[in-house]
Formats: C-alpha cells, sequence, structure tokens
C-alpha cells in the first residue's frame, strides 16, 4: 500500500498482429508521457506471449493495444493470455479503428475502454489514470492477501 | 524568390492596392496569420506584386518544356486523362478475382493487387491467426495463388500495379503466370509500388522486411533485372505518401521523396547503370490532402524540382528522364470514421487537387476506407467522383488551369523554397540512406505529427466531426466486411497440400541459389527470386531465406 498512488502509474503502449500503422499510438505515447506516466513504447508486430512478458517484466498497470487494421479480432486472446498469466489486474485498453460490431466481443473478452479516431487527450489520459489506479489496488491487495 | 519588389507599371496601382490594404484591415481587425499545413503563411489577397510572371519560361515554360511546372506532357489530360488505378484486396485469391474482373469490365486499363498484411509482413498463410487473413489484402503466396487472383486478366496489355516491397515476390509470381500463359515478358507493363524501401523503414513499418543494407542491394538488383527483362516495367516508385500520412508536412514530404529519389539514381550510377537508361523509369506516389492549394503547390513546385535535379545534378540528358510522372491517392488520414458519407466529399477535394495537379494516375479512397476495406457500393462511389470530375465537370479542358493565378504561382515558389530546404538539410545528413538510418527524418515527421495535432486539439485546424460539428447518433457508418471463414480456411488447407506435394529437391536448390546469390556479388537476386517462384518456392520461404542471408529488417521507431 505504500507506494501506491505515488509511484508514476506505468503503460505499456503497443500493437499486436500485422499492422505496422503506428502515428497514433506514438501520439497516444506522448500524451501519457506528457501526464506524467511512465510509458513502456514498443514497435509493432509483438506477439501475445512478448506481451505477456513485456508486462510482467516492466510491472505494468495498463496496456494500450493500437489497432488500425483489423488486429483487434485478436485482442480477446490477448486478454485470455493476460489471465492466464495472472495478470487480470492489469488494465487494457484499445485505441484506433474498431468498427462498432466488433467493439462488443472486446467489451466481453475485459477491454475497458475502446478510444475511436479523435478521442480527446484529457479523456484518454482520465481514462488510463483511473485504470491504472484501479489495477494497482486491486494488485497491491492480491500482494498482501498473498504475504499477510 | 521574393518577388514582392517588381515595380508595377500600371497606373494606380498603388493606390488601389493602398486603399484596399486599409479597407481589409478595417473589416478584419486583429487578425490571425493563417499558415498552410507547411506553415507558410497565407496572404488573404495575392496579386501582380506577387507573382508578375517575368520568369515565365525560366520557372514555368510550357506544358511538356523543361522545367515542366505545368505539365509534363503537351497535352496532358486533355490528350489522355489520368490512369484510374483503385487499389483493390481482399479475401482469397479467387475474391480477388472476382472484383477486379468486374473493374476490368467497368473499363479499367490498369489494375492493382494489394496483399494481405501476413505477406507484407513476410509470412505465409499458415503461419499466421486465421481470423486476420485477408482482412486487409489478398492472400498471395504462390505463383498458383497469383494464376487464380489473375485468372481471365489480360497480362501484357494491362497495367499492373503490385503492392510488393522487396524482394519482389509478387512481381515474381506474376512473371510466373505469364510464362505458363506464354506472354511475352517484355509485353508486361506497370510499376513495382512499393519498392522504396526508405520510406518504409522511415514510415511504414508494415512494408519493411530486410535490413536497410539488404534492402538496398535487392532494390538495385531489382532494377537491374527489369531493366534487362522487362522494357516496359517501371521497378521504381519513390513514395512520398506513407510519410506524409505518418505526419510529414506536405513540402517535408516531396523534400523527403526528391532526396530519396536522388539516393536511389545516385545507388544506381555507382553501381554502373546508366543515368538515362534508369531515370526514365523512375515514377512517383503520393498522398494528396485536402489542403488544396498546398498540394496544387506541392506538385508544380515538385515538378519543377526533379526537373533541374535530374537535368543539371544527376547529368540525365533524355528528357524523359526530367519528367515526373506521378500517382497520386487522395489522403486517407484526412478521412474520418465519424460521420462517413462527409467523406464523399473530402475524396471530391482532394482529387480536384491531384487533377488540378496534373497527375498521371490517381486512386480514389472510398468513403468507408477509414473504417475497412472498401465494399463494392462504396468502391464504385470512389470511381465515379473522378468520372463525374472528367467527365461532368471538365477538368480536363484547360491545361493547368490554376497557372498563372497570382496565388498558385507565388506558392508554388514558397513551396520550392521550402521544399528545397528540406533536400539541403538531408544533404548535409549524407544523403537520404544515413539520414534515415540516423532517425533524423523520423524525429522531424514525429515532431510535424505531434504540432499537428496539437493544431487540432486548440481547434486552430478543423476536423468536421471530429473537433467540431459532432453529432450524438451515427447510423451512416457501414458494417465492416470480412472474409469468408469457411472460404479462408480451405485456401490455407489447399496451400498446405500444395507445400506437401510440391517438388520438394526443386524448392530446395532454388533456396539454395537464392542463399547462394544474395552472398555472392556478382549475382542477381531478384532473378533468383523470378526463379524460386516458378519452383514452386512460397513468398515467406523466399522472405524467410533473404532474412537470414541478408538481415531481417527492424524499423527504426523513434517515440
Amino acid at each position: 500500500m505504500i507506494h501506491a498512488g505515488t509511484r508514476p502509474l506505468r503503460v505499456l503502449v503497443t500493437k499486436i498482429g500485422l499492422d505496422g500503422h503506428d502515428r497514433g499510438s506514438r501520439i497516444v505515447a506522448a500524451y501519457l508521457r506528457d501526464a506524467g506516466m511512465e510509458v513502456i513504447y514498443t514497435p509493432p508486430w509483438q506477439t501475445i506471449p512478448g506481451v505477456v512478458k513485456l508486462a510482467t517484466e516492466e510491472d505494468v498497470d495498463v496496456i494500450g493495444i493500437s489497432s488500425l487494421a483489423t488486429d483487434h479480432l485478436i485482442v480477446p486472446k490477448m486478454m485470455e493470455a493476460l489471465r492466464a498469466a495472472g495478470l487480470g489486474h492489469v488494465g487494457v485498453v484499445v485505441g484506433g479503428i474498431v468498427p462498432e460490431a466488433e467493439q462488443s466481443a472486446l467489451a466481453a473478452a475485459g477491454v475497458s475502454r475502446v478510444f475511436g479516431p479523435g478521442a480527446a487527450r484529457e479523456e484518454i489520459v482520465e481514462c488510463v489514470t483511473a485504470l491504472g489506479q484501479k489495477s494497482r489496488a486491486e494488485r497491491v491487495d492480491d500482494y498482501s492477501e498473498a504475504n499477510p | 524568390m521574393n518577388q514582392a519588389a517588381v515595380q508595377l507599371p500600371l497606373p494606380g496601382f498603388e493606390q488601389a492596392s493602398g486603399q484596399w490594404r486599409s479597407d481589409y484591415s478595417r473589416q478584419v481587425a486583429g487578425e490571425k496569420p493563417v499558415r498552410n499545413r507547411s506553415g507558410i503563411e497565407v496572404q488573404p489577397l495575392y496579386s501582380p506584386r506577387d507573382w508578375a510572371g517575368e520568369r515565365y519560361l525560366d520557372d514555368l515554360g510550357f506544358p511538356g518544356q523543361y522545367p515542366f511546372t505545368r505539365g509534363i506532357y503537351p497535352s496532358m489530360h486533355r490528350g489522355r486523362t489520368w490512369t484510374q488505378r483503385q487499389l483493390i484486396g481482399l479475401g482469397t485469391p479467387q475474391d480477388y478475382n472476382v472484383r477486379v474482373r468486374r473493374i476490368i469490365d467497368a473499363g479499367a486499363t490498369a489494375i492493382s493487387l494489394l496483399p494481405c498484411c501476413s505477406g507484407f509482413r513476410g509470412i505465409d498463410c499458415d503461419e499466421v491467426d486465421p481470423v486476420l487473413l485477408g482482412t486487409c489484402g489478398t492472400v498471395v503466396n504462390t505463383t498458383d495463388h497469383m494464376d487464380a487472383a489473375l485468372d481471365g486478366v489480360p497480362l501484357g496489355t494491362i497495367s499492373t500495379a503490385m503492392n510488393d516491397p522487396s524482394p519482389f515476390t509478387l512481381l515474381a509470381f506474376t512473371l510466373g503466370v505469364a510464362r505458363r500463359r506464354s506472354i511475352d515478358w517484355r509485353s508486361i507493363t506497370g510499376t513495382s509500388n512499393q519498392s522504396d524501401y526508405i520510406s518504409h523503414f522511415i514510415a511504414n513499418h508494415q512494408f519493411y522486411r530486410l535490413s536497410l543494407p539488404g534492402s538496398r542491394r535487392v532494390l538495385l538488383d531489382h532494377i537491374e533485372f527489369c531493366r534487362r527483362a522487362l522494357p516496359n516495367w517501371n521497378p521504381l516508385s519513390v513514395v512520398g505518401q506513407h510519410m506524409q500520412q505518418a505526419g510529414a508536412t506536405p513540402a517535408e514530404t516531396m523534400g523527403f521523396t526528391l532526396s530519396s529519389a536522388i539516393q536511389y539514381a545516385q545507388d544506381c550510377i555507382e553501381r554502373g547503370m546508366d543515368v538515362d537508361d534508369v531515370l526514365r523509369r523512375f515514377t512517383f506516389f503520393f498522398d494528396i490532402s485536402i489542403s488544396f492549394f498546398e498540394e496544387i503547390a506541392k506538385f508544380r513546385a515538385g515538378r519543377r524540382i526533379w526537373a533541374r535535379i535530374a537535368r543539371e545534378r544527376l547529368g540525365a540528358k533524355d528528357p524523359a528522364c526530367w519528367r515526373f510522372k506521378f500517382h497520386g491517392q487522395t489522403s486517407g488520414v484526412d478521412l474520418t470514421q465519424q460521420q462517413p458519407l462527409n467523406n464523399i466529399a473530402r475524396v471530391s477535394v482532394q482529387a480536384m487537387a491531384g487533377i488540378l495537379s496534373g497527375l498521371q494516375s490517381m486512386h480514389t479512397d472510398a468513403y468507408d476506407e477509414a473504417i475497412a476495406c472498401p465494399s463494392e457500393e462504396t468502391a464504385r462511389i470512389a470511381v465515379a467522383t473522378q468520372n463525374i470530375l472528367r467527365d461532368e465537370a471538365q477538368l480536363c479542358a484547360v491545361i493547368d488551369p490554376l497557372g498563372g493565378s497570382y496565388y498558385v504561382e507565388r506558392l508554388t515558389d514558397q513551396m520550392e523554397a521550402e521544399i528545397e530546404a528540406v533536400i539541403a538539410r538531408i544533404d548535409a545528413a549524407g544523403g537520404m540512406y544515413k539520414a534515415a538510418e540516423v532517425g533524423l527524418v523520423q524525429t522531424m515527421i514525429g515532431e510535424s505529427a505531434l504540432a499537428f495535432q496539437e493544431q487540432l486539439e486548440t481547434g486552430e485546424r478543423k476536423i468536421v466531426g471530429v473537433n467540431c460539428y459532432q453529432v450524438e447518433e451515427d447510423p451512416t457508418i457501414p458494417p465492416a466486411e470480412r472474409p469468408d471463414p469457411a472460404a479462408m480456411e480451405r485456401h490455407v488447407e489447399r496451400f498446405k497440400a500444395f507445400k506437401r506435394e510440391r517438388s520438394q529437391d526443386a524448392v530446395a536448390r532454388a533456396l539454395d541459389a537464392l542463399a547462394r546469390a544474395a552472398n555472392s556479388e556478382r549475382e542477381n537476386v531478384f532473378e533468383k527470386v523470378v526463379e524460386a517462384a516458378e519452383a514452386g518456392v512460397t513468398h515467406g520461404e523466399m522472405v524467410g531465406c533473404l532474412r537470414r542471408e541478408l538481415g531481417f529488417g527492424h524499423p527504426l521507431i523513434i517515440a
């Protein structure tokens, strides 16, 4: 509990799958850094096991997935892999082009929020901050339970 | 460049102009400067004070005459309109074939092929999560796949543009198909649309497959092979589009693109190729944004600068080499997911800018392009937009109709100065290859992208439906079309069977020859790619082999 809320939130901004368009993810990374968060930024085409490994090693509070083509279609598989690795507390948001009909599958898989193009800076920062704090609180609780 | 000092003989000009200035200022007191996307301040009015035509012959000339500012051919669109080259790619080769034959039946004289993202990443369809296959392009991994995709397509009479980054496997498959159909390779026309590996390293990371030195080597082999075996093929298209989409301003984009062209020309010359033989096959590919007059000035200035570079700096003697031939694609970045029907209006304005700039070939985006691959209906509207502008609006009746406009000529001069400053900066960094290798270009583009985003945030720049005029409910968003999963599964199964049943010896020999060529300066890598394609080697196998021998392509990403 002692560090909660004092240490900057850590956010992984990444792209999984096959697409390489990264103008959006670079801008969002800059937004989050400007807001005082620690951003771990990767090249595109990360694999799902790669994201799980990085999220574990970098101890992130939130994962932001940018999807400009159709890579959001494999996000539900990533959510499963995160839970299987004990990272169920990590908040996940998706940004980019996600057709409306395909958004519900992401929500059902546990994605907290999908940001479309034109989402405002404040909206993104506010959402990621809240998710990060929630994720950290849940994680700290887990930690206390595991090590009373 | 500054022509403000022109002495005008017109009696009464000074008085009238002074009167207008004071009347204007009274109406718009405290006006903030207006800048275009390249940062050039745009005045409320232009007059003979800004451009008076005394350098007409040096700076403009007539269409088809050096420096080609008014157009690269004497008759331009009045003689022959631009080629309509709609980019298509979706699903299986059979799905592609249905769509492309319909386009040909509708009168298209040029086709294009956009491969699946898995192909761009250099892997085959059996190595990918099937849910991603064919969602953004056609799954073409073998000569058989290309044969199916081009079934009934008259190779040899129709111009073909493949979105085909190094090592150009799609062209190799196409040549294999031509061989099967006994079509003379020398009759094959078209363009290797994504041969500009520097632009992939910098901005379109998705297309970047081999290491920087490996890509450089393979491109030169490709150009050499094509000049020898495919006299009517354009082996190089220098691409500004990726950099502008990634955030470069229009002036930066033109400067970077011309710097890349200089780099490629110099590499060819260093390899011992004849500059006149090579440059006449250089083509360019640009984004056309909605910044209407700026885009027109960008292209007019680009034509003029390229003519001077090709002639004076690179020493080409044949006027064909001085001509700046370009394809334009209306900018997808300007399109919005919100209220997508509005994109039809945007594409019309972008296309008008391209037409009035005198482009040679054009793709107009479908209005749902910011959401998914275009449906058949939206693709038809995109083509109709071109037809309406050409046949109803009579935009082709007059060559360079904006030439001589005080504003357009002044802006062309100003854009020229901006573009030349970018080229000088790249020259100082040691050329485009080095400037990309050290991340200079990536940093400049990143800064411009952020600056543009800030202008959107402050409302200095407006996008309807995004930062103004938003609507709550949006019923016009069409659903995204996805390929039929059962058909895709069958496609992958057939591919696996093909791999089991082909001659494994022939494949091993072809891959071995490819690996040896990669390690020998006396051999041509692309020639071996063509032979491998005919031997049944797959796309992923060829890219994998060259990645092992020449290095994996990791783009330099600065964020």
